[in-house]
């Protein structure tokens, strides 16, 4: 009894992990800014967003994305609403290339995910720039983007992993 | 080409409007939502502001939660780096011991002078309120530097009040909540501070660059700035006490022709702040 009982609560926290990573990773900012390397900085988020929409669409609830961006504006300081509107925007992007996408390779997927980038974190620095009066430098934003698509390269193993994980269980 | 708009089409449509399985809204219909909190949000509308309250207490109180184990490793990291430089900050430690206590000698006498100078001018601020915050979360974010802490208008917090690190200006609070506040950082690029540069006493602003330095970025004399100086604050506007040390000109360093302020307080390191404010002492 025990055991099954433990077993569903670790099937139940495997198959919300995306989610629960997201909001850990936004209440978190998980960026290893500890770190001080000068210049970097990296949108988890994006990553995670953009690769299960494309995937395993299935784990992230559009709705508690929503939420999450939500908790992510308070959390940063930038006008509520934002943050929820670019992620809703990596799922759009995500989910029509689903649609179109017959055979799927890593770097088409990546590809797209840069393209999706830049169109957001434009979007993203005119919002808060021209409209809001948000001062905002263009090289983090720049080296933030550089080190975003770079880290997509590599955060797909874990994720994989993790998938094949719930898939075991 | 009139198939392939077609296709284009649907999957666009199938993108933003289909609702996936337990779904309750479309992309499209949160997208909007998005606008609309964005847009409310900016012109103050109340129950937007009502909501934002609300998440604020629970991501403010959650973030503390959730960010233990990453402030373990954060803390562990600082602890083994700065083992590792003991022997050499001894050192240099030592030195500055031994210049300090000569120092020391003639600054009481100064102070007491120059309280009793300020008094004559009526520029003689005193401490009115002074409150010890945790910091709750620090978001060294490369575009916010603020941190959260665990005091709000509850406990007495101002809007604008100084925040102190020991003796030295990090910033001010920007936003009160019940229980918590936030204050944005020196460092932070919308920060903008009247200061006087000592010994020269030239009056100057401070910006913030985002990264963890300052910049002068208006000079009353617009003259380059050569030799040790020390940025202290002006208490030109009163919004800050004059005399407040923040940090000092690095003389070797420039970011677009404006001098670099080394802070003397590592906004990375927080942990306790004090939250101050001021008000003219009355005879």
């Amino acid at each position: 009894m025990s055991t099954l009982y433990k077993t569903n609560i670790i099937k139940i926290l495997l198959n919300h992990i995306p989610i629960i990573l997201l909001f850990v990773s936004i209440l978190n900012n998980f960026d290893f800014n500890y770190l001080n390397l000068k210049y970097f900085s990296f949108n988890f988020s994006y990553i995670l967003i953009f690769y299960f929409s494309l995937k395993r669409s299935a784990s992230l609830g559009y709705t508690l994305i929503f939420i999450a961006g939500l908790f992510n504006d308070v959390i940063n300081g930038t006008p509520i609403g934002m943050s929820s509107l670019m992620y809703l925007l990596l799922c759009g992007v995500a989910a029509y290339l689903r649609a179109i996408t017959l055979s799927v390779s890593l770097l088409k997927d990546w590809i797209s995910f840069v393209i999706t980038l830049l169109v957001i974190n434009s979007l993203s620095f005119i919002i808060l720039n021209i409209f809001l009066n948000y001062e905002t430098s263009y090289i983090d934003q720049i080296s933030n983007i550089i080190f975003t698509s770079l880290l997509y390269l590599i955060f797909p193993f874990l994720f994989n992993f993790i998938e094949d994980r719930r898939s075991a269980w | 080409m009139e198939t392939s708009r077609d296709d284009f089409v649907i999957a666009i449509r199938s993108a933003f409007l289909k609702k996936e399985t337990q779904q309750k809204f479309s992309i499209l219909t949160l997208i909007i939502f998005s606008i609309i909190f964005l847009i409310l949000g900016e012109i103050n509308f109340k129950p937007i502001n009502y909501i934002k309250i609300a998440i604020k207490e629970i991501a403010y109180r959650s973030t503390f939660i959730v960010s233990v184990p990453e402030k373990f490793i954060k803390e562990s990291y600082y602890k083994i780096q700065s083992h590792l430089d003991v022997y050499e900050i001894n050192k240099k430690n030592e030195l500055e011991l031994k210049e300090l206590r000569a120092k020391e000698l003639s600054n009481d006498f100064l102070a007491l002078e120059n309280k009793r100078l300020k008094e004559i001018v009526d520029d003689f601020l005193v401490e009115d309120k002074s409150t010890f915050a945790k910091v709750l979360s620090d978001k060294n974010s490369p575009f916010f530097k603020s941190v959260i802490i665990n005091k709000g208008s509850k406990h007495g917090i101002n809007l604008g009040s100084v925040a102190l690190d020991k003796k030295y200006l990090i910033g001010k609070v920007v936003e009160v909540n019940f229980a918590t506040s936030r204050v944005l950082l020196l460092s932070d690029l919308n920060s903008k501070i009247p200061v006087i540069l000592e010994p020269m006493g030239h009056l100057s602003i401070m910006s913030g660059t985002g990264k963890n330095y300052g910049i002068i970025e208006y000079n009353q004399n617009q003259t380059r700035i050569d030799g040790d100086m020390i940025v202290y604050t002006s208490g030109a506007g009163g919004l800050f006490r004059s005399g407040i040390p923040i940090g000092k000109i690095d003389i070797n360093s420039f970011e677009n022709e404006d001098q670099k302020i080394n802070f003397y307080s590592d906004f990375s390191q927080l942990k306790f702040v004090k939250i101050l404010s001021y008000k003219k002492e009355e005879n």
